[in-house]
């Protein structure tokens, strides 16, 4: 019914809200362009002028880059790991008729409402500490030496860390989808003789598979740039400097903004990179 | 083989008891249907014997063999959902395999069986095609084709045709008759609808809150009902029921005439009234008289046309051997 009043008013209307996105995505973008080719340094002088590409050919040139891309794409992948396998399970779970389940689903969400800094410090401290932590006795009640989790298994506790807060979104998008899946399906299977595991293979999980490429993806662009949980626990040390974590230190502890900036449009594509890569196994999931 | 015995079968859902302890005994090759209103338990009673839900006393047998505990797929027996169930993200060949995949036929086997119930079932242009591009009837009949490749001992269908439209409803139904003929396997059907009832049932089975009221040939039930429920049910239009002193002349509490054992006339006969609404349907008229005086608003068919109007008086005669005499319970005298 849209006539050509009417799509031209629409345009108007939609004129203020597209401005504003445009222009909030658009104003940091083109000021980390133009940053990336200054050499600009707060506290030693300030904008010292045009840089050219150097900046670019020195963040790629650092010892640091490649490592933090390889820690980058560790991390992310590993949670993803994680979640979706967890989360498939949980969701499974959760689906059960069980008592108390209205708690059970709060208890599974909470994780999701603790601020990343606050779980970071809790796992570091109370879970992880060598001495003092869960863990810690945990392993010594079976006789093993306690694990010094953040300088021994840096990368491993980071990827827990953050697994166990994106669990809860995992869990609870895939359990909206395991409960849309119509029963008659299941009850067909078993008829046509599915043992348990081939109904989960062959029924629920190509059900669920939409479900999964959008947790992939949603996650994805989170993940890439996580940073609190890196910085209350490690510090970037032991080999957990991300490609955001290296861009803090070239900007805050290094005080160069333009580098920094350089090291921000290298992560733009970085993302766009994992993000066609992500659309292409998408594309082929949601036909 | 597919001869199924329910014995003394009972379901309860918590404290309610859907189906009271039932018996019945469906002959292998036998085309049984299930009528009976909505919530009566034919949904649930079809489940229990393809062992979806699980007995809460009694004992089902196929074959001889109990199968009380046995899991669904352990029984033998396929079923057609109403909502096809079909598997959204698999071929129409890999759906139509899936049952022989599972039971680890090997491929040449499945291949065989898939092209063999493709070509019966028309469906041999479609097999690359998902479920989602189908039309309803397709669908249907894919879902047909799921069941007949296992060549089970019986086919249980739900209201299999009740998502199509009506000109699709008659053909399928023909179809899963021929079905029926050229496999000669017991099949179990429920529906709501008379005509597929009267038409595909070689015994239809009336239920009426999980009890059954009566089986037999569909002739049997329209000739002779056991009772009210029964009379009610099987017909259409339904049957009218006449009390009181009309009733009593016939010896009966109650007594039944369908509406094509009425005849119709605007001059004479043994009951006056008033036309209410008449439906044309071409071939019959159905007719709605009102003020008889004796009760409710008789129904009354007529073939062909039949020209009263609204408001105008009609006399009414039953033919007198086939008016149906009931006592006080509802039974058939
Ligand atoms: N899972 C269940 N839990 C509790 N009650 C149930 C359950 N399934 C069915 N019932 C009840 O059992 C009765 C019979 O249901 P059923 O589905 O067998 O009816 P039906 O004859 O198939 O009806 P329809 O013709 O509408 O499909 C209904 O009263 C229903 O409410
Ligand atoms: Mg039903």
């Amino acid at each position: 019914m849209a006539t050509q009043h009417s799509r031209s008013a629409a345009r108007i209307m939609m004129a203020p809200a597209v401005t504003l996105l445009l222009g909030w995505m658009l104003v940091p973008l083109i000021a980390t362009l133009y940053l990336s080719f200054r050499d600009y340094r707060p506290m030693r002088g300030g904008d010292l002028g045009f840089a050219g590409l150097e900046n670019y050919t020195r963040f790629i040139g650092s010892s640091s880059f490649w490592p933090s891309i390889l820690t980058t794409l560790i991390i992310v992948g590993g949670v993803l790991a994680i979640t979706i396998v967890f989360g498939v399970l949980l969701a499974l779970l959760l689906d059960r008729p069980m008592w108390g389940q209205g708690v059970v689903r709060i208890l599974v969400i909470a994780p999701f409402f603790v601020m990343p800094t606050v779980s970071a410090l809790v796992w570091k401290n109370m879970f992880m500490d060598p001495t003092n932590g869960l863990l810690a006795h945990l392993w010594r009640f079976f006789g093993a030496d306690p694990v010094v989790w953040m300088s021994e298994q840096s990368l491993l506790s980071i990827i827990i860390i953050v697994s166990w807060q994106w669990l809860p979104f995992a869990t609870l998008i895939l359990l909206t989808a395991i409960q849309s899946l119509d029963g008659e399906q299941l009850e067909a299977s078993e008829m046509d003789g599915a043992p348990t595991l081939a109904r989960f293979w062959y029924i629920i999980l190509p059900h669920l598979s939409r479900a999964i490429t959008i947790v992939l993806l949603i996650q994805t662009i989170f993940l890439l740039s996580i940073f609190a949980e890196i910085f209350v626990t490690t510090g970037g040390a032991f080999g957990t400097k991300t490609l955001t974590y290296l861009i803090f230190q070239r900007i805050s502890e290094s005080q160069a903004v333009g580098l920094g900036s350089a090291g921000g449009v290298y992560a733009i594509i970085l993302a766009n990179i994992v993000a066609i890569f992500l659309m292409r196994i998408v594309g082929k999931n949601l036909d | 083989m597919g001869r199924i015995t329910l014995d003394k079968v009972t379901k309860r859902f918590g404290d309610v008891e859907v189906i009271p302890p039932l018996d019945l005994t469906i002959e292998d090759g036998e085309f049984v249907v299930f009528v009976g209103p909505s919530g009566c338990g034919k949904s649930t009673l079809l489940r229990l014997i393809a062992g979806l839900e699980d007995v809460s006393g009694g004992q089902i047998r196929i074959d001889g063999q109990d199968a009380t505990e046995l899991p669904p797929a352990k029984r033998g027996l396929a079923m057609v959902f109403q909502s096809y169930a079909l598997y959204p993200h698999m071929t129409v060949r890999k759906n139509i395999a899936f049952p022989l995949k599972m039971a680890k036929m090997d491929q040449a086997e499945i291949d065989k069986r898939v092209n063999n119930a493709a070509s019966v079932l028309n469906l041999t242009n479609y097999l690359d095609r998902r479920p989602g591009q189908l039309s309803g009837g397709q669908r249907q009949r894919v879902a047909i084709g799921r069941s007949i490749v296992r060549e089970p001992a019986a086919f249980l269908f739900d209201e299999p045709l009740s998502n199509l439209d009506a000109a699709l409803r008659v053909g399928m139904r023909l179809e899963i008759s021929e079905l029926h003929k050229r496999l000669e396997t017991t099949m179990i059907y429920v529906t709501h609808d008379q005509v597929e009832a009267m038409t595909m049932a070689d015994k239809i089975v009336v239920l009426q809150a999980g009890v059954i009221e009566q089986v037999g040939s569909p002739l049997e039930l329209y000739k002779s009902p056991k009772n009210k429920f029964v009379a009610g049910f099987i017909g259409s239009p339904k049957m009218n029921f006449i009390e009181g002193q009309e009733a009593a002349k016939y010896d009966a509490h109650t007594i039944g005439i369908r509406p094509e054992h009425l005849a119709a006339s605007a001059t004479e006969g043994a009951w006056k009234g008033t036309v209410g609404v008449s439906e044309h349907l071409g071939s019959d008229t159905f007719l709605y008289v009102h003020d008889t005086g004796l009760g409710e608003a008789l129904t009354v068919r007529v073939s062909g046309e039949f020209n009263l109007r609204h408001g105008d008086t009609v006399y009414l005669t039953p033919e007198a051997d086939k008016i149906h005499r009931f006592n006080a319970e509802g039974l058939s005298i």
